[in-house]
């Protein structure tokens, strides 16, 4: 029913729009002016006053009718169902809705007086409905012909719809920002606020610093292993180790095929090397993810096993021997690998963002082409590029899938690149896979994780921005 | 006629250093012999066939309306447009009795000895010391701190820039005024000691009081060194220049002594283009 008052209310405007123009040209004709805007403008004024009043009272139904339902039919609780557990008292109500709304009702059976206040409430909850349903609807009719009725009113040649569009239209674009901002909001608080319940139970200090990671809570006070540790140290540590592996391979290798794409390529190999980068680009993450378990890891193991080999008996071939698919090295030089393409287009743009003007000045001076980036154009661009690694650092650090399949689940303080590590990311999707309820620590400390996973890509970005603006400033 | 020459082959020890006094040029010998100098973009033909002589310590102006020509010839001069990937260049430049577009000629040694100036200026994002300071260090002309300071301080002093920036060399070039920073690359055009400097239209981005401290500059600079400057001003080309050469859709119109050229051209073209008829 909404669904076509909506419709109605759509066509309604259409109408309202051919309406508006006609009338605003006959009036202008009828004094023989020209207006002050053009027609159309006039029938977008009353469109829009038809329109929008009425369609925001439709939304509001949409999404507070049923809550404001719930509150006022549970507000007084029928003596026999505050008898029963506040669990039942709640499926109660549920099952009152799902009978008025045509949901799913549970299979609970009520009977006796139970049955009587269950009909009551249902009795009730249909004609809260009814009012709320018909009010609503009744005022989008209103609102709607109100709108129009006050548009039509406003209409003359000498009236500046014109200029009333264009605050409508600018309203509309404020609006469109103001989602994504409490969006972005939201996200942050529901963060903040489930990490303070974890830091209800679990000492920030120990988090923090503490450097025993296992996110076990036993069920039972006698269980083994009943206490928890939830220091995030060895997570941060995998993590950053990972990071430094990936930048290791991406940064150099990014950058000189930036170099080489922008300072030496001829146009052809470019329109070469461009697009399969970016094909590189495009491949999805969990991609890369069994490529480092499937390929990249195995191949690494045979290669170690096989340099122990040659050791034998000293505790350095002994360690190379029973080393495992999964380590930090694979993971991160798959993540490098992953990164290339980041890292080279970003410094390719700042690259080519160095005027041509200083490298003709330096070819002038009789500099060879590599003394000139070397000396000329990489100073140039340093802040950039700068500002370009740290943005790879920060996808790093948030990368996830990659991890999740080659770098393995043991947390462990180590900087062996050998070694199985596991990550923060790795341990957020550990945490919450599978049923969990939202209550343990066990869970919480995802958010944990989260919000200081958040504020260090956050800081990165920020450092990385506002390097980067310094630069566009000097030469634009 | 052949006089003294020094091989442009790399390596060339002799850049930067004092030169041979032997090596008397004078403003009647000429430093560039261009015959039938042709340069493509693509397809697209530039410039169709230039023949000019060019002489040493002179200023010779290259004059004529936009895209006539004249900048692509004067990047000619010591091979800039070999950094553009579709240019081409045809025909024999000869510096001093060499030919520059010779397979064997290393650009980078002919770029020492034909320096640049570029119409805006563009000193690197360092310190007015180190801009000057770029081209001797790469071709190695110092041996010790002194000799660079050295080096530092007589190229700004030739460039009249010393008096104002002596007390802070060590702040970024990029800080001074547009005429000073046009004025610190000719230092460092000159740091590395060439015969010749080419400037392509150094006063278009400059406010009359700046252009007309350059222009003084020029004709001090005219003792030392063989200089072209392309310019769209026509009354900069008749202060600063001895000869003249105008150029109309990629030819050489007429070429001569400047005093002539103004007063007495031979072409109907230069005519027009100098009485302001189109431009």
């Amino acid at each position: 029913m909404t669904g076509y008052l909506f419709l109605a209310l759509i066509v309604f405007s259409v109408a309202s729009f051919m309406f508006g123009r006609s009338l605003a040209r006959r009036k202008a004709a009828s004094q023989g002016v020209r207006g002050h805007s053009l027609p159309a403008f006039s029938g977008w004024f009353v469109a829009i006053w038809s329109f929008i009043p009425a369609a925001l009272i439709l939304f509001v139904l949409v999404v507070f009718g049923g809550r404001v339902e719930n509150t006022i039919v549970q507000a007084d609780v029928p003596a026999a169902v505050q008898q029963l557990p506040e669990l039942n008292q709640g499926l109660f109500f549920q099952d009152v809705r799902a009978t008025v709304n045509g949901g799913m009702a549970s299979t609970t059976v009520y009977d006796g007086e139970l049955k009587a206040a269950f009909d009551h409430k249902v009795a009730q909850a249909k004609s809260v409905d009814n009012t709320i349903t018909l009010g609503a609807y009744a005022l989008t009719l209103i609102l709607a012909l109100a709108g129009a009725a006050f548009a039509y009113s406003r209409l003359s040649p000498q009236f500046r719809a014109r200029n009333s569009v264009e605050r409508w239209v600018s309203a509309f674009l404020v609006a469109c920002s103001v989602v994504a901002i409490l969006t972005t909001l939201g996200i942050i608080l529901s963060l903040l606020w489930e990490s303070l319940r974890f830091f209800q139970s679990v000492s920030p200090l120990d988090f923090l610093f503490g450097t025993h990671w296992s996110p076990q809570i036993a069920m039972r006070a006698d269980q083994v292993g009943s206490s928890g540790g939830f220091g995030a140290v060895p997570l941060f540590v995998g993590t950053f180790l990972i990071m430094i592996i990936a930048m290791c391979v991406a940064a150099p290798v990014g950058l000189y095929s930036a170099i080489y794409l922008s300072e030496y390529a001829s146009p052809f190999m470019r329109a070469w090397i461009k697009p399969v980068l970016e094909i590189l680009a495009g491949v999805p993450t969990v991609v890369y993810g069994f490529f480092a378990a499937l390929v990249v890891g195995p191949s690494f193991r045979e290669f170690f096993n096989w340099l122990g080999a040659f050791m034998p008996g000293t505790p350095m071939g002994e360690y190379l021997m029973n080393v495992q698919n999964q380590m930090a090295l694979v993971a991160g030089v798959v993540m490098g690998i992953m990164l290339i393409p980041f890292v080279s287009s970003l410094s390719d743009d700042i690259i080519n963002s160095v005027p041509q003007s200083l490298r003709d000045g330096s070819l002038a001076m009789g500099a060879t082409r590599s003394e000139t980036i070397k000396k000329v154009v990489l100073p140039a661009a340093l802040p950039g590029i700068s500002g370009a690694m740290l943005l790879a650092v920060s996808r790093a650090v948030g990368e996830t899938m990659i991890v999740t399949m080659a770098a393995g689940l043991q947390a462990k303080a180590t900087l062996n690149p050998l070694d199985t590590v596991t990550t923060v990311t790795v341990q957020i999707v550990t945490l919450l896979t599978g049923d969990q309820e939202f209550d343990s620590p066990k869970t919480l400390a995802a958010f944990g994780l989260g919000l200081t996973l958040f504020a260090v890509t956050l800081a990165l970005n920020l450092i990385a921005q506002r390097i980067v603006q310094k630069y566009q400033e000097q030469y634009d | 006629m052949k006089l003294y020459t020094r091989p442009l082959y790399a390596p060339d020890t002799s850049i930067g250093k004092p030169r041979d006094p032997s090596m008397t040029t004078s403003a009647t010998t000429p430093k560039f012999v261009a015959r039938d100098v042709k340069v493509y973009y693509g397809d697209k033909p530039a410039l169709h066939g230039i023949d000019i002589d060019i002489l040493d310590k002179s200023v010779t102006a290259f004059i004529g309306p936009s895209g006539c020509g004249k900048s692509t010839f004067l990047r000619c001069l010591n091979r800039m447009n070999d950094t553009i990937p579709s240019a081409r260049v045809e025909g024999t430049i000869l510096l001093d009795g060499e030919d520059l577009n010779d397979r064997k000629v290393d650009p980078v040694v002919l770029r020492a000895r034909v320096g640049m100036v570029f119409q805006k200026p563009n000193p690197f994002p360092k310190t007015i010391y180190e801009n000057v300071a770029y081209g001797p260090k790469i071709h190695g002309l110092a041996t010790s701190k002194e000799e660079m300071d050295h080096i530092v301080e007589s190229s700004l002093k030739k460039a009249s820039l010393w008096n104002e920036v002596s007390d802070r060399l060590h702040q970024q070039g990029t800080g001074l005024s547009g005429g000073q920073q046009q004025r610190l690359v000719i230092a460092r055009a000159i740091a590395v000691g060439p015969e010749v400097i080419l400037m392509d239209e150094p006063c278009s981005a400059l406010d009359p009081i700046a252009t007309a401290k350059i222009e003084e500059l020029i004709d001090e600079l005219r003792q030392q060194f063989c200089i072209v400057i392309v310019t769209h001003s026509m009354a900069q080309a008749a202060r600063v220049s001895q000869k003249t050469a105008f150029f109309h859709l990629g030819n050489l119109v007429e070429v001569g002594n400047t005093e002539d050229i103004f007063t007495n051209p031979k072409d109907q073209r230069t005519q027009d283009y100098i009485t302001g008829r189109f431009g």
